[in-house]
């Protein structure tokens, strides 16, 4: 089974990557850009085949290690 | 010898290659990244630092910036381009020169001075290292560690292509020796005709005894040889 | 919204404080009045219960152009050269979010530096840790130092020294100290103090969010179970604007368009315009609709409060105006007029076409309270002869295992992820006394250290005062320099527990004491109180960072050993004392007693006698005898410079233990020639300066007469084994 986790950035806290990204768009042409956020996709493949449980396992993993849930928030993707 | 050292927002290390090129007496000017035309210039050097914060991936904003229609124009010519460190990062973006450069194995900043094996002496670059050619830099980078898909490697191992590798102080190029995972040990590379140097160690950091040696000072040598 | 005072308490603000403010403007604050007294008056930004001690501390010597008051010190080092820096502290976000706490740190104190007009050109950290068994020490250290990286080396300013310590008592409190150097011209140094009426007030930099709304609030309230909790006020560092920032206000500063410039650090907008105003007896008003924001819909509240990173206040010239915007529009950064100098003496805020707030400035910065807290002396621990027979230790083994705990380790594991040598100027790095950073394009070269000692400022804040201002002062003499003043940061528990504020009160008259004596002012700094988890406190610790002069880079020094074959020898008397040695502590476990005695005469004699010596180019190498004692700095000098010794104690009326181990301050390390002893022997002899001749330096090994035999590549290899372990590298 296959599940994947986006991890982006909390909405208030501030993202200068995303900004920098933002910027050089719009300097390279794409005027209609108004923001980006920058975040991290991670595919999580697993030896199990209910897929509640499943969910479970990715949820536990996400806030256990894939987020800093200080700064962090995750969602899980299924397929 | 005229050369040019384009600044990029973020770029740290433009200072110290002036200092290093003003030292060797080199006529250098200081080029904005957003400029559009190049001034007339024997020698380009993308300078290290972190070129908009790295952001994204290293030297991958730095190669969309309204200079490089012309630093191309001047690599396609024949001109020199050295690019140290960010600047090889960029280099690599541009597609000037091939392969990758990731994170280091180990995952962290790695700074100090590491030996260097120089392979190929016969360019601009390194002629000067004829009389030594095992030298010793400091490196500083997050993300150093060269790789390529095994037909790339082998091009520029059958081309001579690869200008130094990680060493230790005899000579020996081994894992030992290898500060960043890079393959083959591999520091600093050419491009096909040879006019263009990637390199992640910093000459511009060791040409003053007081710093801990001079061995940089033989890149800016060979440079002002070769014209 | 109506105050109630469960929002009065959640404001850090207390009941009498409440009726002193209410009589001190002569109404109720509404909440953004009160969110703003809240800012300006808990410890972080108002000192309220430290000035009272900080005024005692001595503040000028002949070199000093600016003590403590401005965003940092500045002293003079001769050609028109000055160098301007501070240490700050940013513990309690460390703890938190250890990365960007720690990075954060590092940018507010290069702001500091660079608001003063000088281009940054070091920066050193002193950071602290639980023991390293405690389960969150090693993620606590992992993200402290790749925070401190990511942002320094980002930025491209060398991180060239510091120190790494490992106590429990910071297992739930870490301590992260960011010192700054830069160099500026002495007729080019910028102040914050506003001048003039009707002036324009600029916003540059970042634009302002959410971020650390009421984080100096945070620093002054010690952390309960839920610190967790505390989460959101943790800001994000972004180095890569700061480079940009530095960059432009450097362009901006080459003419005069500046009349006063300020960092806004903590509590944001708000300590900013009221302290540049304060300071210029004005009045400022400010239209915060103009405030540039990130986010949508932002109140004024969060606006004032709000402590994003990388942003700056200006005064400037009208004529200027434009220009300046040139500049932040090449350098891509938000540029926003957004008020002006008044003569009402006020803090006027005005959003949405309405006055949201009039507060009288002077009841936010000179009629703050100043506390003059309840304290209690030390009881001072009497020497006592110890129960356990510390002669019945191997030497060797003792040596070994201080050379291989974390507190006496080798630390390039930690220092090598700082890049050290970008600027091309950096001519010590880290691992030497001091650090030296060359004046560019000069050959002259500025020192830097920055020390503390906890565990002695634990047994006797006093002495531990005392002892820690000389041990910066020998570490900057050992390398050639000549010292000339020292910011402080003052890591401290609750002040309103009187054997805190005793700490506290104790360890100020110590520093002071050296400090007046050596002619080593304090010249900034910074006071960081609360760092207390559940009612159990930090050890007391006063960190100290200095500065020195090396006038001409021939005569600069190092420790590592030169040449075989030549003597070494031991200046300053060695009384024996073990008590709060790394012997005693790490060896045979004895915690308590006094700590070593500190002798000004002697300190002071010494050292510059020392100087004399380095200054007629006598000696080859000098190291200062500090942690671990004789044996420990010896070690180092023939680990450095991989040239072995073999010594011989020179006196029997201590015991071998005493002598090699003891921590007796006042004392150094030389290697001299053969060619030189005599004339160094006469200048010692001649002036009075007990000396003794242990050993000559040979090659391969470390021997001690009688006792022990050991090769230098083990040494080594004893000395560089605890992080590389630690962190699973072997």
């Amino acid at each position: 089974m296959k599940i994947s986790a986006t991890v982006t950035l909390k909405k208030d806290v501030l993202d200068p990557q995303g900004k920098v990204v933002s910027q050089t768009l719009k300097n390279m042409g794409y005027k209609s850009v108004i923001n980006v956020r920058q975040g991290k996709y991670f595919e999580i493949e697993l030896n199990e085949a209910d897929k509640e449980k499943a969910k479970k396992i990715v949820e536990e993993i996400s806030k256990k290690l894939l987020t800093n849930i200080i700064i962090e928030d995750y969602t899980i993707n299924l397929e | 010898m005229k050369s040019s050292v384009i600044v990029f927002p973020g770029s740290n290390c433009d200072r110290d290659i002036a200092v290093a090129l003003e030292k060797f007496q080199i006529n250098n000017q200081m080029v904005w990244h957003n400029e559009t035309n190049l001034p007339k210039s024997d020698l380009v050097i993308l300078p290290g630092g972190f070129s908009y914060g790295d952001y994204l991936r290293t030297g991958c904003i730095a190669s969309k910036s309204r200079i490089m229609h012309d630093i191309i124009k001047h690599a396609n010519g024949g001109g020199l381009i050295l690019g140290i460190c960010n600047g090889f990062q960029i280099l690599i973006e541009i597609g000037l020169l091939p392969g990758v450069l990731l994170r280091n194995k180990k995952l962290r900043f790695v700074s100090k001075n590491v030996y260097l094996k120089v392979i190929n002496i016969e360019n601009q670059f390194c002629l000067s290292c004829v009389k030594k050619n095992i030298i010793e830099l400091p490196i500083a980078h997050n993300e150093g560690n060269y790789f390529a898909d095994d037909k790339i490697l082998q091009n520029l191992e059958d081309n001579n292509l690869i200008a130094f590798k990680y060493c230790d102080e005899k000579g020996n190029i081994s894992n030992n020796s290898n500060p960043n995972g890079s393959s083959n040990n591999i520091a600093g590379i050419l491009n096909n005709s040879k006019n263009i140097l990637g390199m992640m160690p910093h000459p511009e950091r060791l040409i003053d005894p007081i710093l801990s040696g001079e061995d940089g000072s033989m890149i800016f040598e060979s440079l002002l040889k070769s014209q | 919204m109506k105050i109630t005072p469960e929002i009065i308490d959640k404001h850090g603000i207390k009941p009498d404080e409440y009726k002193k403010i209410i009589s001190l403007i002569g109404k109720k604050p509404n909440l953004l009045e009160l969110g703003i007294f809240s800012a300006m008056w808990n410890e972080h930004c108002s000192y309220k219960s430290s000035k009272k001690y900080l005024k005692t501390l001595p503040t000028k010597n002949k070199k000093v152009i600016q003590g403590p008051g401005e965003n940092a010190g500045v002293v003079d080092i001769g050609d028109n050269d000055a160098i301007v820096f501070k240490i700050e502290s940013h513990n309690h976000p460390s703890y938190i979010e250890p990365y960007q706490g720690a990075a954060t740190g590092v940018g507010g104190i290069l702001r500091d530096i660079f608001t003063m007009g000088a281009r940054p050109i070091a920066t050193l950290n002193s950071i602290h840790f639980g023991n390293h068994e405690h389960s969150k020490t090693k993620n606590l250290l992992n993200g402290v130092v790749s925070g401190i990286g990511g942002y320094g080396n980002c930025i491209g300013i060398p991180t060239v020294g510091g120190e790494v310590k490992f106590d429990s008592s910071y297992n739930e409190n870490i301590l992260v100290n960011a010192m700054a150097v830069g160099l500026v011209k002495k007729n080019k140094i910028f102040y914050s103090k506003a001048k003039g009426i009707n002036k324009p007030v600029i916003y540059i930099g970042s634009k302002t969010g959410r971020d650390g709304i009421h984080g100096a609030s945070m620093a002054s309230v010690e952390f309960d179970k839920n610190a967790e909790e505390k989460k959101p006020t943790v800001q994000v560092g972004d180095p890569f604007t700061e480079k940009l920032l530095l960059e432009a206000c450097l362009e901006l500063m080459k003419d005069d368009s500046i009349i006063s410039i300020q960092d806004m650090g903590a509590a944001g907008l708000t300590s900013s315009s009221v302290e540049m105003a304060a300071k210029g007896n004005l009045g400022i008003e400010i239209n915060l609709d103009k405030v540039p924001c990130r986010e949508e819909k932002m109140t004024p509240y969060e606006m004032m409060l709000s402590e994003s990173q990388e942003r700056m206040l200006l005064i400037l010239n009208s004529e200027k105006v434009e220009n300046a915007k040139k500049i932040f529009k090449k350098w891509e950064l938000d540029f926003s007029i957004i008020g002006k100098t008044t003569s009402s003496k006020n803090l006027v805020l005005n959003f949405n076409g309405k006055e949201v707030a009039n507060l009288p400035l002077s009841s936010l910065s000179t009629d703050v309270p100043v506390y003059d807290r309840k304290w209690r002396k030390s009881i001072v621990p009497k020497k006592i002869n110890s129960r356990k027979d510390f002669k019945s230790f191997k030497i060797i083994d003792s040596l070994k295992k201080i050379l291989m705990s974390p507190n006496n380790s080798e630390k390039s594991w930690i220092w090598e992820q700082y890049d050290q040598t970008v600027m091309g100027d950096t001519v010590q790095k880290p691992g030497g006394d001091s650090a030296v950073v060359r004046i560019h394009g000069k050959n002259k070269g500025v020192a830097i250290t920055v020390d503390s000692s906890a565990h002695y400022c634990l047994a006797n804040p006093m002495v531990g005062g005392k002892q820690v201002v000389c041990e910066a002062w020998r570490n900057l003499i050992s390398v050639g320099a000549n010292p000339i003043a020292i910011t402080n940061c003052l890591n401290f528990g609750n002040p309103e527990k009187d054997k805190i504020m005793g700490q506290f009160v104790e360890s100020i008259d110590g520093i002071s004491q050296a400090c007046t004596y050596l002619d080593f002012p304090v010249v900034s700094g910074n006071v960081s109180f609360y760092n207390e988890t559940q009612n159990k406190a930090i050890s007391p610790t006063p960190t100290i960072g200095a500065v020195g002069v090396i006038k001409n880079l021939d005569y600069m020094l190092t420790k590592n050993f030169k040449e075989v074959g030549s003597y070494i020898l031991v200046v300053g008397k060695t009384l024996g004392h073990l008590h709060q040695s790394e012997f005693f502590r790490e060896v045979v476990k004895i915690n308590d007693g006094p700590p070593p005695e500190v002798n000004l005469f002697n300190e002071k004699n010494n050292g510059t006698f020392i100087q004399t010596l380095i200054s007629k180019k006598l000696l080859n190498s000098v190291h200062d005898i500090s942690s671990g004692g004789i044996l420990v700095a010896l070690s180092e000098m023939c680990i450095f410079g991989k040239i072995g010794a073999k010594i011989k104690i020179p006196q029997d009326s201590i015991s071998p233990h005493e002598y090699l181990f003891a921590e007796d301050q006042s004392r150094y390390l030389i290697e001299v020639n053969n060619k030189n002893k005599d004339e160094v022997s006469k200048i010692l002899e001649k002036n009075g300066i007990f000396y003794e001749v242990i050993g000559k330096t040979q090659r391969d090994s470390l021997d001690l007469y009688k006792e022990f035999d050991i090769k230098l590549n083990n040494l080594y290899k004893l000395n560089s084994f605890w992080f590389k372990n630690y962190f699973k590298e072997n």
